[in-house]
């Protein structure tokens, strides 16, 4: 028989009601009490001080112990749901993802990889997370999940996406121009189709090599292959095209070809597309990837 | 009012026309703390204004999806200076530079504080610091553009003029290290006769604990600054992980300091409050010495908490559980002070001034911040929000909600004394009311904004949260027409308002029973104190004619 594992959103939401239910009925007592209290013994019903009381040694004492006994029950739940999302099930599946300025990708047992993160539904996933440059953060709210991204150390998050759908995935950390924009989604797929979709690509040759390097920088992040202009400009029918570029703050019109391509990876800010912000990171890549990705360019 | 009359009040207008010099440099060269405490106010309120401007246009920038009115780079610029803007140059130094000058000598009954050139300088460097974060505005590769918390690797490498940014918030540090020098040591020394440790009014006190926060807390984030300038200019490599460096360590070094900090922002308010809340009430503090107490007890716990800013940075999941804990144990002491603020109204007979009316405002606020800073505690909630909008709403409540609304507390509490006018009471309460409303329209869309995912420091969102951020968005605009009325209202009157003499509230501590303003150095006689802060009826006992007196008869 097959259990389903508890996703950590559902581990995690009880420990939030406990906290807000606490907090709602003291900030309600709170309140309650002084605007009872403002009312009561306004000047114009209470005209002078009907007291002089400066402490009380026992009230001191509740208002120490009460607030004590909470915040450590507080503790321990915060702590036991914080263990939870650290310790990954077993035979959860391992996804690598890496992080840059501004795009994410991910690569599955089997070699394929992908810009979106694929995921088999009622499957535990384990994330391990890289950054090819900045501090970066991995967040998806669904499940209630983030780590930030770190240079130089290993973090992970898991979890697990009981029903099969779309979830955002959010950068949580703080990393420059196109930050915002650093939005993707988990595509939670069937079991069955999940298998298919991890094995379709295996098949050498099927994808053009220069679509799979594009997908493994991170540039499809930012430009589209199906002609939706994102942060940046799509890359369906870029060959030959007559583009309005700012080079220098001056306007003027370019045709796409080898050495304005090669210009525009090494030295992304000289000419900026009109309409796009000049936010994309330069990439020195090899002469090999530069033919591969030209002749991608050159066949869409 | 007669001719006769207004030569009266120019003769009496004690520290304003005593004094050898003239013009701009009897301020700007003074060594009169009160004269200090003013140049700090209005530095501290112009860059208040600058950062309310800051802050009303990311908003409108986040009114709907997509680019409304800026482009990242410059949204990303703008959040950064209104961070550093409203932290490094109005709360930080805010409270203690600027009503902790003008009041906490008097209040002991001290005829300056011990270092009065020293008080002066820490002003200069002060003004030396805004200068040096606001040329980097204009210079270099632009704004800076790494947010007030200036994270490595980014701040390391961003193109922007980080640098200057950084020395200019280091000056600053100095200034406020030299304020809490100058602090303990006029606590410690310079105390009136009969003003004994348990006479001290709760504000002072409040500075005290606050001042050794600042001396010891203070260098570490000067420290960490240098070592950001140093990894920018020399390439040391410290925080650079592909060279054996580590980008968290400077994320411990920078809250070591900045966690402390907040306690620095939130402390002198708290004694505001605390100094308020009798006086309104005719009736003694409740708890004095545990909320003394507390003060201390935050200050000590509240250097200890700093890894709750990290639970998902990847520090070990030990560190994860001692943070938490100390975090869970620094919300009691806070919680005492709530309690025994409400007591205080316990059968008092209140009166709904206008600060009495923000003190209240900043009892609720205040709770609500500290209370969603629970959630922020524990660790299993904190991962969800931590780094989104929730963050946002949490510390507006606290720092704005808090310690904003103790200054526009102050401000209607104490400046009348320091100008001998008083403002018109009925638009203060309708400002009052105006900002409350706005504050929690604003700051309470966030909070949900923040359950629901959406990031901070996001330029741009999807579609799903455009309708909070609307109304987030108009929210910003009622409270900036209630601060705008409160201000206008606020200046009105004190320059042009009806001069008084007396003790217009009534306060029992001692800035009350001096002339009206206050002497050059404070008091004609030499005070003696005899009662504790917050003794009312010894108050009236002492006025023959029962009246509050203006203290001309001590």
């Amino acid at each position: 028989m097959k259990t389903i594992l508890m996703s950590t959103n559902e581990v995690i939401d009880p420990v939030f009601i406990f906290i807000f239910g606490v907090s709602l009925i003291l900030l309600l007592g709170i309140t309650a009490v002084m605007i009872w209290f403002v009312f009561r013994y306004h000047r114009s019903r209470s005209p002078h001080a009907t007291s002089t009381a400066d402490g009380n040694l026992t009230l001191e004492v509740v208002w120490i112990v009460l607030p004590t006994l909470l915040v450590l029950a507080m503790f321990y739940y915060g702590w036991a749901g914080y263990l939870s999302l650290r310790n990954v099930p077993a035979g959860a599946m391992e996804v690598n993802a890496t992080a840059r300025m501004w795009s994410w990708n991910f690569s599955y047992p089997g070699g394929r990889s992908s810009a979106k993160l694929y995921v088999p539904a009622g499957k535990p996933v384990k994330v391990n997370l890289a950054s090819a440059d900045v501090l970066h953060g991995f967040y998806i709210p669904a499940f209630r999940v983030k780590r930030d991204v770190v240079p130089g150390m290993k973090n992970h998050v898991w979890f697990v996406a009981n029903k099969p759908g779309s979830y955002d995935i959010f950068w949580s950390s703080y990393c420059g121009t196109g930050h915002s924009q650093m939005i993707t989604t988990v595509e939670a797929l069937p079991e069955a189709h999940f298998a298919a979709w991890l094995n379709e690509q295996a098949t050498p040759g099927t994808p053009h090599l220069g679509l799979v390097l594009l997908e493994k920088l991170g540039c499809l992040g930012c430009h589209s292959t199906d002609g939706t202009p994102k942060i940046g400009p799509t890359f369906k029918g870029l060959w030959g095209r007559t583009s309005l570029v700012l080079t220098g703050g001056t306007e003027r019109s370019i045709t796409v070809d080898e050495a304005y391509l090669k210009r525009s990876i090494a030295e992304p800010n000289a000419d900026i597309v009109k309409g796009f912000a000049p936010i994309m990171p330069p990439f020195q890549l090899k002469e090999d990837e530069l033919k591969t990705l030209i002749d991608y360019f050159k066949r869409n | 009012m007669s001719t006769a009359e207004d030569g009266r009040l120019m003769a009496e207008r004690g520290f304003w026309t005593d004094t050898g010099k003239t013009g701009i440099g009897a301020w700007i060269f003074s060594t009169d703390h009160k004269r200090i405490g003013l140049l700090y106010f209005y530095s501290v309120l112009f860059f208040f204004l600058v950062g309310v401007i800051l802050g009303l246009l990311m908003r409108i920038e986040l009114m709907a999806p997509g680019r409304d009115i800026m482009g990242p780079q410059t949204y990303n610029a703008l959040f950064t200076l209104h961070g550093v803007v409203m932290i490094f140059l109005f709360i930080i130094p805010g409270i203690p530079g600027a009503f902790g000058n003008m009041v906490m000598p008097i209040q002991i009954g001290a005829p300056d504080v011990s270092f009065p050139r020293l008080n002066l300088f820490s002003w200069w460097l002060y003004a030396i610091g805004a200068v040096l974060v606001l040329t980097s505005l204009f210079t270099g590769g632009g704004a800076p553009d790494t947010g007030w918390t200036f994270y490595v690797p980014f701040s390391a490498k961003s193109a922007t003029n980080v640098s200057l940014a950084l020395f200019g918030v280091f000056v600053l540090g100095f200034s406020s290290i030299l304020t809490g020098l100058n602090f303990v040591t006029t606590i410690h020394r310079l105390r009136a006769v009969g003003m004994t440790w348990s006479r001290i009014p709760l504000f002072t006190w409040s500075l005290y604990a606050t001042a050794w926060v600042q001396i010891l807390a203070t260098p570490i984030l000067g420290i960490t600054l240098v070592l950001v300038i140093a990894e920018r200019m020399l390439g040391t490599g410290l925080f650079d992980a592909a060279r054996g460096g580590d980008p968290i360590m400077f994320q411990h070094l920078f809250w070591i300091y900045s966690h402390p900090a907040v306690y620095i922002m939130i402390l002198p308010a708290m004694g505001i409050i605390s100094d308020i809340i009798p006086v309104f009430s005719r009736k003694p503090i409740f708890g004095y010495k545990m909320i003394a107490f507390s003060s201390l007890a935050i200050a000590a716990a509240g250097s200890l908490v700093w890894g709750h800013h990290m639970f998902t940075s990847g520090m070990s999941d030990t560190a994860v559980l001692v943070f938490s804990f100390l975090t869970f144990i620094v919300a009691i002491p806070s919680a005492i002070k709530v309690f025994n603020w409400v007591s205080t109204l316990y059968r008092g007979s209140i009166s709904l001034d206008p600060p009495m009316l923000f003190a209240l405002a900043f009892i609720l606020l205040f709770s609500i911040g500290g209370l969603t800073g629970l959630i922020l505690g524990a660790p299993a909630t904190d991962v969800h929000v931590h780094d989104t909008h929730f963050v946002v709403g949490h510390f507006h409540y606290v720092m704005f909600g808090g310690t904003g609304f103790a200054f526009f507390a102050a401000m209607h509490y104490w400046l009348p004394k320091f100008y001998g006018r008083m403002y018109r009471k009925r638009p203060a309460v309708i400002a009052w009311c105006l900002m409350f409303i706005g504050f929690n329209v604003l700051y309470m869309s966030m909070k949900v904004l923040g359950m629901r995912g959406m990031p901070r420091r996001y330029y741009d969102y999807l579609p799903e949260f455009a309708q909070l951020n609307l109304v987030a968005t108009v929210g910003s605009w009622i409270l900036a027409a209630g601060l705008a009325i409160m201000l206008v209202n606020l200046f009105r009157g004190l320059f042009r308002g009806e001069a008084f003499t007396g003790n217009p509230w009534g306060g029992a501590t001692l800035e009350w029973s001096t002339t009206t303003p206050p002497p050059t150095l404070n008091f004609i006689k030499e005070p003696v104190v005899t009662h504790g802060p917050y003794d009312f009826k010894a108050l009236a006992d002492d006025s023959p004619d029962g009246m509050p007196g203006d203290g001309r008869n001590q």
